[in-house]
């Protein structure tokens, strides 16, 4: 039997240290294959250069972006023309790599240190050298043209949203006029024929009926079909209002509780692009996606918008050691069980799939229904990603004879009740 | 039927079909529910109304939906995440009684004990206690801080008043005691030395309840060694046990339960296994599981070990004993002795007693056999009982004479536990300071003048020597939940040292410990890798190998680190290594004890009165945890209560009559105290005895505990030795009736085909002896029900979970119950639910006795009930059967078949009918006939009623609510969590990742679960080698096709045993 045993010493220091070192080895090799691309004489232009400045791009949105941008401070400097700055690549290059090491022995480091501080840059040693000299190269291309700085205009949603609503307005108000318009024309055609005919004198006593009588509302209503046409129409509707009702009952569809802190997706996720997985630690670990401790806050706020009131709750929630009660938006009954890992680790499935699009949520709110149907639906309409998961080899080789439709989930057993509810 | 002579029956009601019983036997659920509702008087027409103003009103509630929070934490450990489980090694102890156990945490709170692989001396299994210690640590009784008096006072005041008032006492050269039970941390001792050392006039006193002092003291005699021996049940072919209870409660019952059970596993490769003669007073746990069981008078029972002496010397020549012969049958004392003589040097012999003289000549026979050395081993004492009894009642005495200035009371409580405890009670009030370190109240503390409340075990540091040479260690799985502070610290504080305990810790093991390896290179490195383990054992092979790795720091410099890794001899079982060189035996010291055991022991004219120790309450320090007491006793199957247990014979000529726990109170005189507790008929106890178990009857402890009564103050004390079997006792029955929570008569057998059992030869011959192969008549012929089905079978593309239990290795010990509790959330419901046959249980252990006719249509002859019956044990819970019965009768769909082979049970669509239950027919569905966390009429439930007590709750398992159906799911969230654990590291599960509570609990192994679609895995290996031998199915004639197998129960008899008591 294997057991699988933590402890809470630090003994696994050693364990930590050797992985460690096996990550060192294993990025090694990288190195000396960027490294021909970083000894080319960076002032040539050229091929080989552009891809070393795209490829540094990518890095720098992975690395960097969090806390530099190119032409506004976010955390640390501004980094255009950092290298005419520094005027020499290797002392960058060690300077990026060891920024602690290099405050000793560069004055200019120094300097920075002074003007930036408390934020220390954090070491990057485990980033290969070859992606050291991509970024290098990326920033001396410039970087992207300076648009209008994102931080120095508020975005405000409502703003937008109303110029939205404003032409819908117009829009529907023009209608409004058109259909008066046309009701005018149509009571003028009316009242036009009426005279013309009534001016007539060669008309039967049956065209007059027809012309003049007026129509007998007690007869429609009185008639039998009209009545169960009628009682049906009200039967349909009342049933279909009772239904809805009841089914939403519980359902908090759109549910967009008012938080602690106003804490924006929309800016971290959206604008910033912070992976959810970086603040979600347990997405790929286990059943909660976890909501982020404070020292994951502070990761960043230790440096960002510290004078902020919302930054000073979290300072308080460290110094009088509280911590931060979110409200939970995401609220399954307690007797479905649902695990994060199996469907983002196993299954593949996007955050987005279930919480909508949180990069464009200024408050997070509960995007889906959380219904069992919902739930249902998904397992039976997604396949299960079966490929290169050793777990389902036999299952596919089963399912691919008998079965031409790709394996989903439902033909797995994941319609069966104790998958959720025990 | 295979064994057409043998009757099955599981009380004395079935048996002789008692009007009662018989009318109550197909209600499943006993009476249906008066008009109450919960108990508050109100009839069943308004309840409706209630009914449907609640459902609209909680509709409308509904529609506005509570507010919750979701609260991280500030900052977050690197090895804790939530919803995913953490494992702690650590140890249990209770008093001398030891378990090497993994804690498993969830969100920093301890939910799940579960035994350590790794230890020699339990080897992964567990008990009932081990299981429920977690539920303890929650107990709303404890103290919620130190205590001056009866009132809350800070650990400042209290230790300023302790130490001025220790340092006046010791001035004025007045004594100081500090009274304990077994210790067995090391370095606890050396706190106490410390202590010692800073106030000489104090002395430590250590005493057990289950006391071990005889055989302590024949040792020192015969052997000059004061310690027990460690005793290697795996290497025994033969064992007989005088009284020992050595599989349920005697000095390391886990350890000795897996290593027996080794002896005990029959297979396609083994057709070899122990025999095991009792021989006893009550039936025991042991004696229920012997081959070959002998009652006898516990007043003869010197006389029966000296007679086995004889019977042993005449065959390897030795000179015999002169005593008087026992009056019962010998029967198996000569025959034991034979089979002993012919495993010489693989045999143990035992006994129970706590007198020296029988000890002696107990020590004698294994000394003939030359067991020392090979299965009995001295030179590695096992440590688990040290109290001296003796020094106990010098104790008692000196406190009487006044002569005793302050005691402090080191988890210890002899004014509940100890016979002469009324006395103590009365003088202590002569004592000027009395310090408790009890963590709840108790008897004893609640005398005292200052409690320093110690911290549950979950809550500290610690280690502990159980055997001698083999470490363990204790560490904290949560932080302090009240302002308590652990017993040692308070020790040290008082004796002025400047470190706590956590530093003497580490420097004790720095100073003594690490110097006994060599594998490890610094201490740092020893002690991190010890408390991973959770133990250390320097004889025996190592756990881990080292090898050196360099890594690097940054560009310029690197470092080289000692990495371990397990070794394979970690992977597979450990045991206490054997010492073949053994102190030398004196054996003059024979001739004396003969004599004195002649003198001592003869059939008295009396009742003999045994106190024994149960299963689940031990000396009852737990007495206070519901799932203890709601677990039923492995032998009576009560609960909720102690009784006296009276033989047979005894009932009959008293005209008592047992039906469904309905019962007479008898009252016991005996040594100058009376007791009045109901009568329990049980089959099997020794004629003209009684018997009445210890652990009950506590007065200051929570609502669960204060039930029955108190048995220690009958116990005697002769010599300083305490004495738990006493005779001439007077039995009076009282005309007044009371009834016992019996589960016993709950689900009858219907005179079924449900055991299958075999003689070991008649199995040797034969691998599928004592089976019965139903068949059913069709159209051609008749035909096996495996060939025949009216349903399509359901396919398991996938996994097929399936159990197999073996009924020879099941010893009834009721640790799976526990365990199950704790990890399905199962409530308890209390004495009068069980009572109502409303018990909650997922599992039960059957307990089935047999009667022996002449042949099959000796039908006076089976329904005579035996007075000494043959017993096996048959764990049931839900079979996962594959036709299930329940699934096609229920309205709503509620319980479905999986694809895995699992019965599914969905709380949240059953309107509970409960036809499922009544159409099933192995009767292990339960029906939540309340809502117990909620219900205040359920308050001694504290493990789920209160805020503290639901911190046990697995958080993975949804709390049923009233009127749902629930069963067995086979570990279900288990199963779910492995297969997930599989699918993130792109792999198939490995065989024995996912297992059950049950089968994980076991310490017999008696229990295997695995997927049965995989051939390599143990249960597809057994079912492939099994098949149409030893395994069956319980009720396969109804062809419902189980998941759940059970293997035949072999008895190693060559011939019929003597049923009479």
């Amino acid at each position: 039997m294997k057991t699988i045993i933590k402890s809470t010493l630090r003994f696994t220091a050693y364990i930590f240290l050797l992985t460690f070192s096996l990550n060192l080895l294993a990025q090694d090799p990288a190195a000396p294959a960027a490294a021909p691309a970083a000894a080319a004489p960076a002032a040539a232009a050229g091929g080989a250069d552009d891809a070393l400045a795209k490829a540094g791009e990518a890095v720098f949105n992975a690395n960097c972006k969090q806390c530099h941008g190119f032409n506004e401070v976010v955390v640390g400097p501004a980094l255009k023309d950092a290298h005419t700055r520094w005027n020499n690549d290797a002392k960058l290059k060690f300077f990026i790599k060891y920024p602690q090491k290099s405050i000793n022995t560069e004055p200019y480091a120094k300097a920075l240190y002074e003007k930036y501080k408390p934020s220390i840059m954090p070491n990057h040693d485990g980033l290969p050298d070859g992606d050291i000299d991509a970024v290098i190269a990326y920033i001396k291309t410039g970087g992207p043209a300076p648009a209008v700085s994102k931080t120095d205009t508020p975005i405000n949603p409502v703003e937008g949203g109303g110029a939205d609503s404003a032409t819908t307005t117009y829009l529907l108000g023009a209608l409004l006029v058109v259909l008066l318009l046309i009701v005018g024309v149509l009571a003028m055609l009316i009242s036009v024929l009426t005279r013309m005919v009534s001016t007539k004198t060669d008309v039967t006593e049956d065209e007059k009926e027809y012309l003049f009588g007026k129509l007998r509302w007690n007869v429609l209503f009185g008639s039998p079909i009209f009545r169960s046409v009628a009682t049906l129409v009200l039967v349909v509707v009342v049933i279909k209002f009772g239904f809805d009702q009841v089914y939403a009952v519980g359902i908090q569809q759109g549910y967009a509780p008012k938080q602690p802190i106003p804490f924006s997706h929309k800016l971290h996720a959206g604008q910033y692009e912070i992976d959810c997985n970086y603040c979600h630690t347990g997405v790929n670990k286990g059943k909660s996606a976890v909501i982020p401790s404070v020292n994951i806050c502070l990761n960043c706020h230790n440096a960002i918008k510290t004078q902020s009131p919302n930054m000073q709750k979290l300072y308080n929630a460290v110094e009088t050691n509280e911590p931060i009660q979110w409200v939970r938006v995401h609220n399954l009954p307690d007797l479905a069980y649902f695990n994060h890992a199996q469907h983002v680790k196993v299954g593949g499935i996007e955050c987005t799939k279930c919480h909508g699009n949180v990069a464009e949520m200024e408050v997070i709110e509960q995007h889906s229904t959380l219904t069992m149907g919902w739930c249902i639906n998904c397992h039976r309409e997604t396949v299960v990603k079966a490929e290169g998961n050793a777990y389902y080899d036999k299952l596919l080789a089963m399912h691919n004879q008998s079965s031409k439709d790709p394996m989903k989930v439902a033909n797995i057993g994941g319609l069966e009740c104790s998958k959720c509810h025990y | 039927m295979a064994d057409s002579k043998k009757t099955y029956w599981k009380g004395l009601e079935e048996l002789t079909n008692e009007l009662d019983f018989v009318k109550n036997a197909h209600t499943e659920f006993g009476p249906p529910p008066s008009d109450d509702v919960d108990s508050s008087n109100t009839p069943r027409r308004d309840f409706l109304k209630t009914l449907g103003f609640s459902v609209a009103a909680v509709s409308l509630a509904a529609c506005e939906a509570p507010v919750r929070k979701a609260i991280p934490l500030l900052a977050k450990p690197e090895e804790y995440d939530p919803s995913i489980p953490n494992f702690y090694a650590s140890s249990f102890i209770e008093g001398g009684d030891y378990a090497s156990i993994l804690v498993k945490t969830r969100e920093g709170r301890p939910i799940k004990i579960e035994g350590n692989n790794v230890s020699s001396v339990t080897n992964g299994g567990s008990s009932a206690r081990v299981q429920s210690a977690v539920l303890s640590l929650y107990d709303t009784q404890r103290f919620q801080g130190p205590k001056k008096g009866k009132t809350y006072a800070d650990w400042k005041a209290l230790d300023n008043d302790v130490i001025s008032q220790l340092t006046s006492i010791a001035a004025a050269g007045g004594a100081i005691r500090i009274v304990s039970n077994t210790i067995l941390s090391p370095s606890t001792k050396a706190v106490i030395n410390d202590f010692i050392a800073k106030y000489p006039t104090a002395k430590h006193v250590a005493y057990d309840a289950n006391t071990a002092h005889g055989i302590l003291k024949a040792n020192a005699a015969t052997f000059g060694v004061r310690a027990l021996p460690t005793l290697h049940f795996d290497k025994a072919k033969v064992v007989v046990t005088f009284g020992a209870d050595f599989l349920g409660t005697w000095v390391n019952p886990i350890g000795y339960a897996k290593a027996w059970s080794k002896t005990r596993k029959l297979g396609k490769n083994n057709k070899e296994m122990s025999r095991l003669y009792a021989v006893e007073s009550n039936m025991s746990l042991t004696g229920s599981n012997a081959d070959y069981r002998t009652p006898m008078r516990a007043s003869e029972e010197g006389l029966y070990v000296v007679a086995l002496y004889n019977e042993v010397a005449k065959l390897v020549g030795g000179a015999e004993l002169s005593a008087g012969k026992p009056s019962g049958n010998t029967k198996y004392i000569v025959k034991a002795a034979k089979d002993l003589v012919s495993a010489k040097g693989a045999s143990i012999v035992v006994s129970g007693s706590n007198d020296a003289n029988v000890q002696t000549v107990v020590n004698g026979i294994n000394n003939m056999l030359g067991n020392y050395g090979k299965t009995i081993d001295l030179a590695t004492p096992t440590l688990t009982r040290q109290g001296d009894d003796e020094a106990m009642a010098a104790f008692v005495n000196e406190v009487k004479n006044g002569s005793v200035q302050a005691v402090i009371f080191y988890n210890a409580n002899p004014v509940y536990d100890y016979p002469k405890g009324g006395e103590l009670k009365a003088a202590l009030s002569k004592v000027s300071l009395t310090i408790s370190t009890a963590d709840r109240n108790d008897e004893t503390t609640d005398l005292c003048k200052y409690v320093a409340p110690d911290t549950h075990f979950l809550e500290a540091w610690g280690d502990a020597e159980p055997v001698k040479g083999y470490y363990s260690i204790i560490q904290p799985s949560i932080s302090k939940i009240f302002k308590s502070r652990q017993a040692q610290d308070s020790l040290l504080v008082w004796a002025g040292a400047s470190k706590d305990y956590y530093t003497y810790l580490q420097d004790y093991w720095n100073a003594n410990m690490y110097g006994m390896q060599s594998a490890y290179g610094s201490f740092r490195e020893f002690w991190n890798y010890t408390l991973h383990d959770g133990i250390f054992e320097p004889a025996n092979a190592k756990l881990r190998t080292f090898e050196e790795k360099t890594y690097k720091v940054d560009d310029t410099t690197s470092a080289t680190a000692t990495v371990g890794a397990l070794t394979e001899a970690a992977k597979t079982v450990r045991s206490i290594v054997v010492t073949a060189a053994q102190p030398a035996f004196v054996a003059t010291t024979l001739d004396t004890a003969a004599s004195a055991v002649a003198s001592t022991y003869k059939a008295g004219s009396g009742t003999d009165v045994i106190i024994y120790e149960t299963v689940a309450l031990g000396t009852g320090v737990q007495a206070n945890n519901p799932w203890l007491q709601e677990m039923p006793d492995p032998v009576s199957r009560a609960c909720w209560d102690n009784y006296i247990t009276v033989p047979v014979a005894f009932a009959k000529a008293n005209n008592i009559k047992m039906v469904e726990g309905k019962t007479v109170l008898l009252s016991v005189s005996v040594n100058g105290q009376t007791i009045k507790l109901p009568a329990m008929v049980q089959p099997g106890q020794a004629n003209n005895t009684v018997g009445i178990a210890y652990g009950y009857g506590r007065e200051i402890t929570g609502l669960a505990g204060k039930v029955g009564g108190n048995a220690f103050p009958l116990a005697s004390v002769a010599n300083g030795f305490v004495n738990y079997n006493l005779s001439g006792a007077k039995v009076e029955v009282l005309n007044e009736s009371y009834d016992v929570a019996h589960v016993q008569t709950h689900h009858t057998v219907m005179g079924r085909d449900i055991i299958q059992e075999a003689k070991l030869k008649d199995y040797q011959s034969n691998p599928a002896a004592g089976r019965s192969f139903p068949t059913i008549e069709t159209a051609e012929g008749p035909k096996r029900t495996s060939e025949i089905s009216i349903w399509d079978m359901h396919s398991r593309p996938n996994h097929s979970w399936g159990m197999m239990i073996d009924l020879n290795s099941c010893i009834g010990c009721g640790a799976c119950v526990v365990a199950c509790n704790a990890e399905n959330n199962v409530p308890v419901v209390g004495k009068d639910e069980v009572f109502r046959r409303r018990e909650m249980h997922w599992m039960r252990i059957d307990r089935y006795y047999s009667s022996q006719g002449k042949d099959e249509y000796d039908y006076e002859g089976h329904e005579q009930p035996e007075e000494n019956p043959e017993v096996v044990y048959m764990p049931l819970m839900c079979q996962h059967c594959n036709n299930a019965p329940c699934e096609t009768v229920c309205p709503v769909v509620a319980t479905t078949h999986s694809t895995e082979g699992l019965n599914q049970m969905t709380y949240n669509r059953c309107i509970g009918t409960r036809y499922c239950a009544n159409n099933c027919p192995y009767k292990v569905r339960r029906f939540n006939w309340f809502s117990y966390p909620q219900n205040p009429e359920f308050p001694m439930n504290y493990g789920t009623t209160s805020d503290l007590g639901r911190m046990v709750l697995n958080p993975d398992v949804t709390v049923r609510a009233r009127g749902v159906m629930e069963k067995c799911s086979m570990c279900v969230q288990r199963i779910q969590d492995g297969k997930l654990n599989a699918k993130k590291e792109n792999r198939r599960p490995i065989d024995g990742e996912i297992n059950t509570a049950c089968a994980q609990s076991c310490p017999t192994d008696a229990i295997t679960f695995g997927d049965m679609n995989d051939p390599l895995s143990k249960i597809g290996t057994l079912v492939r080698e099994e098949f149409d031998k030893r395994a069956y199915h319980v009720l396969e004639e109804i062809n419902v096709r189980p998941s759940v197998g059970y293997l035949t129960k072999i008895r190693n008899q060559d011939e019929e045993p003597i049923h009479t008591a």
